[in-house]
């Protein structure tokens, strides 16, 4: 009787037990805020993935999909016109529909400290046509303006809570993705539970979401080889090996959206009055002594791509006929002959104080010595190099930027005059006026054009000596069906499944 | 005894006034803007730069931060985290139970592993099992603990599986998980100090087993074991003691490494990550608590000297 009793009670659990899936991600770092409008961190947006949903996204190959949206059209240069789905939920209950789109934009426009307002200033104001129609009017025509809303600044949080919890929203987040958020400990997990009410319901298959930090490489390795998580965002080169000869483990990988370059201080301040500074042709020479193979090959495993370009050979814009030049020291010494500088040439090059990036400098120093240049490495912790950079206090900048999907992303702020991140204050006509043209057209052959025109004058000048496209490498259990690695290296939740 | 206590309670709040100055000051030390840190991938843009220092005070002079930061402590404000905006007294009342249950099991380990073998040294004197517990002794002290915490996850969790590698399940959840979550944590931490223990337990006992008292009580007919434990070990044990209250800065420091190692969600963790995100109120929050820990257990251990030992309740 006892026996049976218990036999039922068991079997009555049973369903429960196998519905309740959850999909365990391993985290380099902790996110900060996770309020769309106030979030900065890159571990943070792969946190909304499963959060919040954004009004178009990005496929594997860069092209822009429509995510909360159905489709859209420009009317005319400087107005968007986004057609929503009608049959969108927040986690609240309440409905998403243009006005909550309006609502968010403006939000993120408006709200002091958005992290957004930078990334959609060129709007103008926003128009609800109907209850599923949004209509943006721009100041000025920006083609990389659709491709922001594949970010945060496409993310739409819910009007009633977002006004409730005012500056807090963050805390408790509540927007339109598959998983609604319940818990978060600092330092540690933030823990999301599925959402019933989720447009695409059918797509998700696991009951609950953890995203766990774990800031140690090896330590994430060994927790995913242990079992103790499904998925892991980021396994560094050199444990890729290491995943690979596990049978139960594999790892996916894909062209990442930003590159690793050098930055030379052409005109900021007085530390930009050195031989580099001054004479294109010891940038040329310097790019010549290096080999961008053995550098990827002795610190990376051989995983990354060499470039000279900042956008990914897999974006639409990448000019596929502008190849890395191969090392040649003969040649370099000539050029530092032909520019009547003694050798060797001083330099000092600030690097960022991670293990590879100053492997990376040691590498480059070496080979750069074989050609004339006596390179100094100043390894200062991330967030003292970046401020160094901005003040100008530096000769070259070993610097890494992690990538926008839309090529000028990658380009205008750092190469335009008076750019944000233009840290060694380059500044060509030319340069600038290609840029501006480039934001002005939509067509994409006609801005690949105008950016492959303008390498021409950015191979000479080498403001920013470009060395490798990197990879996102993701790690995961061989039992993880449905992900596809895409190149901003977000874990985007539908269609995954766990077999059992 | 009680004008002393209250000179020694006087003494607290300079102290603490000096250390607050002190974690204060430091911050302004440290490298880095944290406006343009904040900015992120902004920080090229002086309005949003200028916003930003508005908004955290960053653009007033230094005695006006300080006051403004030191009169909302004392109401029990240390203020919001700047990256995930949590009240910092919050983040401190969720973290130090962590660390507490962390440091308190490398304790129990430390003494379980120091005592016993330093008291095996001192009666095996210069045989091979006083060699063996010496040489394991100073490997355990001259091992950094994050290779051993990586170590220990290499081959407790991934090859045997026994264990989970990292992470952290609060003792009021689950005690088992609990448990198995700190016990590798928690040995990597206590080892270094076992070996320290296990050095001054060595020596006390030797000392010890040397004193007429022993002579005497063997001389009565008391059994060895009960010479060793009884009146050796006793005596042996008051300077171990001492000594042990000490190494709870060690333990402090150490988890610092080993939270980060097993990502457990602890103190140590929290300003490792505050400092490298320049989190300055989380910074100054974790390490003015720390201070005032410090200070309220040296204030506590100055009481109970007094109240063991009646020679000093003279003074």
């Amino acid at each position: 009787m006892i026996r049976a009793a218990l036999f039922a009670a068991l079997l009555a659990c049973l369903p429960g037990l196998a519905g309740a899936q959850t999909l365990r991600i391993g985290l380099r770092e902790d996110p900060d805020i996770l309020d769309p409008t106030l979030a900065r961190t890159y571990v943070g947006r792969i946190v909304f993935a499963g959060l919040c949903d954004k009004l178009f996204d990005i496929d594997a190959g860069l092209k822009i999909v429509p995510m909360l949206a159905t489709g859209y059209e420009w009317a005319d240069p400087v107005t968007l016109v986004i057609h929503l789905r009608g049959d969108v939920s927040f986690q609240d209950g309440t409905k998403l529909d243009a006005d909550a789109v309006k609502y968010s934009l403006m939000r993120h426009l408006t709200m002091q400290g958005s992290f957004r307002r930078s990334e959609i200033n060129t709007i103008d104001h926003v128009d609800v046509v109907d209850p599923d129609t949004v209509r943006i009017v721009l100041k000025s025509p920006s083609s990389p303006f659709l491709s922001q809303l594949t970010d945060r600044a496409g993310m739409i949080v819910s009007p009633k809570a977002a006004e409730a919890a005012g500056k807090d929203f963050g805390l408790h987040p509540v927007c339109a993705g598959p998983f609604a958020f319940t818990e978060r400990v600092a330092n540690d997990h933030i823990t999301a539970e599925r959402f019933p009410g989720y447009w695409n319901a059918a797509a998700i298959h696991f009951d609950k979401v953890t995203w766990q930090t774990i800031v140690d490489p090896s330590v994430r390795v060994a927790n995913l080889r242990a079992g103790a998580l499904d998925l892991v965002e980021s396994i560094v080169p050199s444990d890729v090996d290491q995943v690979k000869a596990d049978k139960n483990l594999r790892i996916m990988t894909t062209d990442a959206l930003g590159y690793q370059g050098i930055t030379v201080n052409g005109a900021n301040g007085p530390r930009a009055n050195t031989p580099f500074g001054r004479d294109v042709r010891v940038r040329q020479a310097f790019e010549l002594s290096l080999d961008r193979d053995a550098i990827i090959q002795v610190v990376y495993n051989g995983m990354f791509t060499p470039t000279v370009q900042a956008v990914p050979p897999l974006s639409p814009f990448y000019a596929p006929a502008i190849k890395p030049p191969a090392r040649d020291v003969e040649r370099a010494k000539a050029l530092l002959k032909e520019a009547g500088v003694a050798t060797p040439v001083k330099v000092e090059m600030l690097t960022a104080n991670n293990g590879d990036i100053r492997q990376m400098g040691e590498v480059i120093q070496s080979m750069a010595a074989e050609a004339g240049f006596d390179v100094h490495l100043t390894n200062v912790e991330f967030a003292s190099s970046l401020d160094q950079a901005t003040r100008g206090d530096f000769e070259l900048h070993l610097e890494a930027w992690s990538g926008r999907p839309d090529a000028d992303g990658n380009l205008y702020t750092f190469l335009h005059t008076g750019g944000a991140a233009n840290d060694g204050h380059y500044s060509n006509a030319d340069v600038d006026s290609l840029l501006d043209q480039a934001r002005a057209v939509s067509d994409v052959a006609q801005r690949r054009d105008l950016y492959t025109k303008m390498w021409t004058t950015l191979r000479r000048d080498l403001p920013i000596i470009y060395l490798y496209t990197p990879r996102v490498i993701e790690g995961m259990s061989a039992k993880l069906a449905g992900f596809t690695p895409v190149p901003d290296g977000l874990i985007r939740l539908t269609g995954v499944s766990l077999q059992k | 005894m009680r004008g002393g206590l209250a000179s020694r309670l006087a003494q607290v709040i300079p102290t603490v006034i000096l250390v607050s100055l002190l974690v204060f000051s430091l911050q302004q030390l440290m490298p880095g803007d944290p406006a343009a840190i904040l900015a992120g991938e902004e920080r090229g843009d002086p309005a949003v730069l200028a916003q930003i220092r508005t908004e955290l005070y960053l653009d007033r002079s230094f005695p006006v931060q300080y006051l403004h930061w030191a009169g909302r402590a004392l109401h029990g404000d240390l203020g919001y985290s700047w990256r995930t905006h949590q009240t910092v007294s919050s983040l401190i009342a969720s973290k130090l139970p962590v660390t507490a249950q962390l440091a308190l099991m490398a304790f129990a380990f430390a003494l379980a592993i120091g005592v016993p073998a330093g008291v095996i040294c001192a009666v095996k004197r210069d045989t091979a099992w006083d060699w063996l517990a010496n040489g394991i002794g100073l490997a355990g002290l001259s091992t950094p603990n994050f290779w051993l915490g990586i170590m220990l996850i290499l081959i407790v969790s991934v090859q045997l599986g026994w264990l989970p590698p990292s992470g952290y399940v609060p003792l009021a959840e689950d005690w088992r998980q609990s448990l198995a979550t700190t016990v590798m944590p928690a040995f990597v931490l206590g080892n270094a100090i076992a070996a320290v223990l296990m050095r001054h337990t060595r020596s006390a006992m030797l000392t010890a087993l040397d004193q007429d008292y022993v002579r005497t009580a063997r001389a009565k007919g008391v059994g060895e074991l009960a010479v060793i434990l009884r009146h050796a070990l006793r005596n042996a044990l008051v300077p171990v003691i001492t000594l042990a209250a000490l190494e709870l800065g060690t333990l402090l420091s150490g988890a610092v490494l080993t939270e980060q190692v097993f990502s457990i969600p602890g103190f140590g963790k929290l300003i490792v990550d505050a400092v490298f995100n320049r989190d300055y109120p989380v910074v100054q929050g974790v390490v003015l608590v720390t201070a005032l820990l410090y200070v309220l257990l040296n204030l506590i251990a100055d009481i109970l000297y007094v109240l063991i030992n009646p020679r000093l309740r003279v003074a």
